[in-house]
């Protein structure tokens, strides 16, 4: 495995977002993205003519806007500058971090603001879902991105009863952080003792998929300010955060690898030991001190868990079973309430890196994990088992970057 | 010199055409990754083939949510990095070259494909590229805000019918002699003066015919090009450039942004007059006004200058759309991907019959949105 390699470091300087709703009828698009991006230039005590490069993503198909970034140049501030729009679906966000730490790492541009958003109220979410199958093979057995096999999957191999209380204690968990969270979009109040209700009656969608596994839809914009190792010795007004690596892994949709005989193995599992082995990092449970996980159901976050962090049987349901994903636990997940409480498709998974960063900073506000934050982990989803993952850290030294 | 400097190693054109209604953009793509493989021998091998795809297309002209979904078994993206860029795909070869230069990957292949005979009409896509309060309502399209951008400039440079006639003559030429083009039979003057009027004052024949297309590209790192291609092309800038969105605050013959995109491009190359220095020129000339137009902007002539540009024999001594250009049919989000393929096989000296003599620098130029809102240019060099 080749070691990793980066031309120049780059960091996290200015972070912005949104408060998330499902519907944000005060605001047009452009509106919502110039918030988050006023928001991230205040962060970043920058304005918007310190900013060389815009990158800009969110799904055409989902609003019905075609080449939306022209639109919205209006609010991002890209008038008189280079600017890209990259999209990969629900991955977009991330990509779009990807993307702007290649583009500041290139030595092209010193300083990118990236915008991920989406109003998903102005637009049908699952028809657009639906709208990414082949229309001549699997249009018609697509419902969205309501997966409901997941669940079976994990009744079968760990019993009903168990997987069944595993999925309810993780959702009542999220719904703990998204309580910690102001801007989070579902805030329930939900109880440990309301758990035998909801898995017995919350409404099913498929399977034993409920209503209450899954994400919302809503509306909302991130933004976030990227820059050099260079401008950052030159001082900045928050503590920077620094992306070690980055890895972004694809598949393709085809029929054989949903439903053949061998498994494949989880592009979630392909990318977090690639990743991991060409940094250096052996065991990543003790290694990070959060994990911002795409989690776009309870039932699909159980399963990936184990994915993410290499382990092996029912490790992740002990750990979960023990509180070890809580706030005070061995490795606080989603502390801002995670993608089942708060899902504006193109800026959902930079809100996992958003947080992420805001965790390393101790910025997180009523969410803030109590210990101290040095190693972070943040993953993005999307297509047909698309995934992003990448390493923020606190500290510039003590992990070893090769310059290319 | 070359230390630095990203690669460009083969090209691979799927030919245009107005309506490949038996073919899905799958096996295009399949097409173009099969030359692309052929020409250069790259594999998917995870330590030493390609890792990092960038690919571009559209979800409206696809009518696919996440239209990189639908491809990415073709593209090779089976546990691979694979980006869409969501813009015209010159943009992914700007892109990618970042990819190459930030060291995290060495080799990057781009993929673009998009099928305009699927929709409707261009015109109903591009309407929803519009705000949904302003200007969708009023029915603005590419088209009408491209006639808008027409008039103003015909008047301001002195651009007549015949100007325009001329253009489209000379494109359909080129077009002849390039067996990826689309509207190959050439056409006389009066033809194009007497065409249905589409959009006044675009005529039919001054406006690019609907056309399905594919082009791919390997990019590799200084330290690799010689693996893939004993005739690497090398980027020696790149640089894009937004304008206002609302017609109304923009001066729509004024080149804001491609002047600004084209001056960041050259200060990258070293290049100071782009007259003496650029020895052929690929514009992205969606109908017949804006070859002049944006030759104003790239700087080979001066503002308002472009009808005498045309007079004195412009374009063909500096070798603009040797191709046909995009007068000739590519599909709107791949016509600047098909700009820098001629200029690859141009400066390779692989260009068939249109080949020309003595060429060390080549321009290819793309725009996106309405009436030319934003502009990328690419400086390449053998």
């Amino acid at each position: 495995m080749k070691m990793h390699s980066r031309n120049r470091n780059v960091a996290i300087v200015g972070i912005g977002q949104t408060t998330l709703s499902s519907h944000k009828e005060d605001q047009n698009q452009v509106e919502m993205v110039q918030e988050a991006v006023i928001n991230a230039l205040a962060d970043a005590g920058l304005a918007i003519g310190d900013i060389d490069c815009i990158v800009h993503g969110n799904m055409e198909l989902f609003e019905m806007q075609f080449a939306p970034d022209l639109w919205h140049s209006l609010g991002t501030g890209a008038l008189g500058k280079d600017a890209y729009r990259i999209t990969t679906g629900g991955t977009t966000g991330s990509t779009l971090v990807c993307a702007a730490d290649n583009l500041v790492a290139s030595g092209l541009y010193d300083t990118v603001l990236a915008i991920g958003m989406e109003k998903l109220q102005e637009g049908n979410t699952t028809g657009g879902i639906t709208n990414m199958a082949d229309p001549l093979w699997f249009r018609n057995l697509q419902t969205g991105a309501l997966t409901g096999t997941t669940a079976q999957e994990i009744i079968d191999e760990f019993g009903e009863e168990r997987a069944k209380r595993a999925a309810i204690r993780y959702r009542i968990m999220m719904d703990r952080h998204a309580m910690l969270n102001p801007r989070a979009h579902r805030r329930f109040g939900l109880e440990e003792s309301q758990a035998e209700d909801l898995m017995a009656n919350s409404p099913q969608l498929v399977g034993e998929l409920r209503l209450i596994h899954m994400c919302s839809q809503s509306d909302g914009a991130a933004a976030m300010i990227f820059t050099s190792e260079e401008k950052v010795k030159r001082g900045t007004k928050n503590p920077p955060v620094w992306i070690r690596d980055h890895i972004q892994v694809h598949r393709e949709e085809t029929i054989p690898n949903l439903f053949g005989f061998t498994k494949p193995e989880m592009t979630h599992r392909y990318a977090a030991r690639t990743l991991f082995a060409r940094n250096g990092i052996v065991n990543p449970v003790e290694y990070f001190d959060v994990f911002e996980m795409y989690d776009p159901s309870a039932w699909w976050a159980v399963d990936w868990l184990r994915e993410f962090l290499l382990l092996e049987g029912d490790e992740h349901l002990r750990m979960l079973e023990a509180g070890e994903f809580e706030l005070d636990g061995k490795l606080p997940l989603n502390p801002s309430g995670g993608v089942i409480a708060s899902n504006p498709i193109g800026a959902t998974a930079m809100l996992r890196a958003a947080e992420a960063a805001l965790q390393i900073r101790g910025d997180a506000g009523a969410h803030q994990i109590k210990k101290e934050v040095r190693h972070a982990l943040a993953s993005g989803f999307g297509g047909t088992f698309w995934t992003a993952l990448m390493i923020l850290e606190k500290d510039l030294t003590g992990w070893e970057v090769r310059h290319g | 010199m070359t230390n630095n400097r990203v690669a460009i190693c083969a090209v691979a054109q799927h030919k245009n055409d107005s309506d490949l209604w038996h073919k899905r953009f799958q096996g295009m793509l399949l097409d173009v990754l099969e030359d692309l493989r052929e020409q250069t021998g790259f594999t998917f091998d995870e330590e030493t083939g390609v890792n990092t795809i960038v690919s571009c297309s559209d979800d409206f002209f696809d009518a696919r949510t996440i239209s990189n979904n639908g491809v990415a078994d073709v593209l090779g993206a089976h546990y691979r990095g694979e980006e869409k860029m969501a813009q015209e795909g010159l943009n992914a070869i700007g892109y990618a070259q970042a990819v190459i230069l930030s060291g995290h990957a060495d080799l990057v292949l781009v993929m673009g494909h998009c099928k305009e005979s699927q929709p409707e009409s261009r015109n109903t896509v591009t309407n929803m590229g519009f705000d949904p309060f302003y200007g969708r309502p009023v029915g603005l399209d590419y088209l009408s805000a491209a006639a808008l951008q027409a008039r103003a400039y015909m008047a301001k440079a002195g651009l007549s019918e015949e100007h325009l006639a001329g253009i489209v003559v000379r494109a359909r030429q080129c077009a002849s002699r390039n067996p990826w083009a689309n509207a190959r039979e050439t056409v006389e003057a009066g033809q194009i003066m007497a065409s249905p009027m589409l959009c006044d004052p675009i005529r039919s024949l001054h406006a690019y015919p609907v056309s399905d297309g594919a082009v791919g590209m390997l990019l590799a790192s200084a330290e690799r090009a010689a693996e893939f291609s004993d005739r690497p092309v090398w980027i020696s800038g790149f640089a894009n450039c937004m304008d206002s969105y609302f017609l109304g605050d923009r001066d729509l013959t004024a080149n804001f942004a491609l002047k600004q995109a084209a001056g960041r491009a050259y200060a990258k190359a070293g290049i100071r007059d782009p007259r003496k220095e650029i020895d052929l020129v690929e514009v992205m000339d969606a109908y017949a006004y804006q070859q002049p137009l944006w030759m104003e902007g790239l700087g080979f002539c001066g503002d308002s200058e472009g009808s005498r540009f045309l007079e004195e024999g412009g374009p063909g001594k500096h070798r603009v759309n040797l191709s046909g250009g995009m007068l000739a049919g590519n599909p709107v989000i791949i016509a600047g991907l098909y700009r820098a393929a001629e200029a690859v096989l141009q400066l390779q000296g692989a260009a068939g019959e249109r080949q020309v003599p003595d060429l060390h620098r080549a321009l290819a130029h793309s725009t996106t949105g309405a009436a030319g809102q934003f502009h990328s240019v690419l400086i390449l060099e053998n």
